[in-house]
């Protein structure tokens, strides 16, 4: 395998933007160039994620492309997936031998729709996308289910957000933040009930940008690479009452062959935009709990969906080259209830 | 074929999603302006390419083009197409003539109908005009140009357009 690190990192989020994805994106992918001192014309593929659905707006990812220094033509390529999910397909290209760098990119406007409506659409469009079974509502369902199989209280869901909102007040990228208790939460009504609003997603619009490159070059470019030492990614059934929803198969899976548990993990970043989620996905990747959770304040604060996996990896990254720890896990995940999971394993030089 | 007896054929899943939509700083700046009859492209800086219609960036050099800049609502066929295919979603009769049109003072092609213009006459190198939408029917749509026509100048040498032909 060869050896890839992440050398940049930028990232905006915001409870509503005006730009368009252009605007959006072009300042973050000239941060995230700019402090990989690499040339853009270095950089020898660019992938990235987004979906239309979120914004309404056909082939926004093609017009995406003025933003992101594509001429002379570039090689290129987009997955409907949330932007970590670029940085695989990157990786995977880097492994090939094809090319040794990356800019990878993500992008998101979900306040352009009803975000969680919009999600309907991931479900079977003849049997179940009829019946428009919003995020929120099917997130309840699987927080009901959680609980009573892991003998989980609402006190522990309301624990997780005050806990991410407090974190984020540190973090200038989080659109959620406050200090809150558990105790002032719960006081709070339902949304989807055992669901309220701060168990569920604050959601954004907004971009990511990274750069990876492989081997020694990537110790020039950094003060301290950030090396990506395991990533996979799995898929559970689409159909909601084909899996046990209490639990994350795929994401267990990619743990595994990831290497969470080879080592001590010092900070961990998770891709949970509900509360009852983190819970899940702790047990999932077999996280001790002196492992610190979402220092960022995590999806549950900025929820731009397409680029808050990137995020998560981005953020973990960030930790680790400025020293909070040595061994970080990134996680990221696309449809409902986590049906699709991703873990990526980072260590600083 | 499938030979699967009485197969459902369609079903009806009615779909409908709400989006309040934000055109983003350059369109918003484009499509105001054609409600005052004016054509806003935008460049990066002074000397800079200006882009008819903005999109936000100058793909060349992926740089924010961010000023706006009018230009004139004249300019010169730089290509063209007859087309004859009918559609619904176009109010000209067929045969009609679609073209790039290098505004003067733009120096990306803007895409247009043009009218008034023998099929037979029509040239790269012609010049043309907006033919706006009466006063009171200007609207933040780019069909607030009617169309272009051609006018009474002399053609441009292609080698002067041949850069954006």
């Amino acid at each position: 395998m060869r050896d890839v690190a992440i050398v940049s990192f930028a990232q905006s989020n915001a409870a509503r933007e005006d730009r368009n994805e252009v605007e959006i994106l072009l300042p973050v992918v000239k941060a995230a160039v700019a402090s990989s001192q690499l040339e853009r014309s270095e950089i020898g593929f660019t992938c990235s994620g987004s979906s239309d659905f979120l914004q309404g707006q056909p082939f926004a990812f093609v017009m995406a492309l003025d933003g992101v220094g594509a001429w002379p033509p570039i090689k290129e390529s987009h997955v409907e997936m949330d932007g970590a999910w670029a940085l695989y397909e990157a990786w995977v290209k880097i492994q090939t031998g094809e090319v040794d760098s990356a800019l990878v990119y993500a992008f998101g406007k979900t306040s352009s729709g009803d975000l969680a409506e919009v999600q309907a659409l991931q479900l079977d469009p003849y049997c179940v996308t009829q019946l428009w079974p919003d995020a929120d509502s099917v997130a309840g369902i699987q927080a009901r289910l959680y609980m009573e199989r892991a003998g989980r209280s609402e006190r522990d869901l309301a624990e997780v957000a005050a806990r991410s909102l407090r974190d984020a007040q540190s973090n200038p990228h989080a659109v959620a933040k406050g200090d809150r208790d558990a105790e002032k939460l719960l006081a709070e009504p339902y949304r989807t009930s055992p669901l309220r609003d701060h168990d569920c997603p604050a959601n954004s619009d907004g971009a990511t940008a990274i750069v990876v490159m492989a081997g020694e070059r990537a110790k020039t470019l950094c003060e301290r690479p950030v090396w990506i030492r395991g990533f996979d990614h799995r898929i559970d059934p689409p159909a909601l009452g084909a899996r046990d929803l209490t639990r994350a198969p795929s994401a267990e899976i990619a743990a595994a062959r990831a290497g969470v548990g080879d080592d001590k993990v010092d900070l961990a970043e998770l891709s949970a935009p509900y509360t009852h989620q983190e819970l899940i996905l702790r047990e999932a990747l077999g996280l001790a709990d002196d492992v610190r959770i979402n220092p960022s304040g995590g999806t549950l604060c900025a929820h731009t969906m397409m680029s808050c996996g990137l995020n998560r990896i981005g953020d973990a990254a960030q930790r680790i080259a400025a020293g909070e720890g040595d061994r970080a896990v990134a996680h990221a995940s696309q449809g409902h209830c986590l049906q699709q999971n991703m873990v990526c394993v980072l260590e600083g030089e | 074929m499938s030979d699967l007896p009485n197969a459902l054929k369609s079903i009806v899943t009615p779909v409908r999603l709400e989006y309040d939509h934000s055109a983003g700083a350059a369109a918003t700046g484009f499509l105001r302006g054609l409600t005052q009859k004016k054509i806003l492209g935008a460049r990066t800086g002074p000397g800079e390419p200006v882009l008819v219609p903005p999109r936000g960036a100058d793909p060349r050099t992926s740089e924010l083009a961010a000023e706006l800049v009018e230009v004139s609502d004249k300019g010169t066929v730089v290509t063209y197409s007859i087309v004859r295919v009918p559609s619904d979603n176009i109010p000209f009769e067929l045969p009609y003539v679609c073209a790039t049109v290098l505004l003067d003072g733009a120096n990306l092609g803007f895409f247009h109908v043009l009218q008034n213009c023998a099929l037979d006459e029509v040239r790269i190198g012609m010049r043309v005009q907006a033919h706006w939408a009466p006063d009171d029917q200007l609207t933040e749509n780019v069909s607030s140009i009617r169309y272009f026509e051609p006018i009474d100048e002399p053609d441009v040498p292609f080698e002067q357009i041949e850069e954006y032909a």
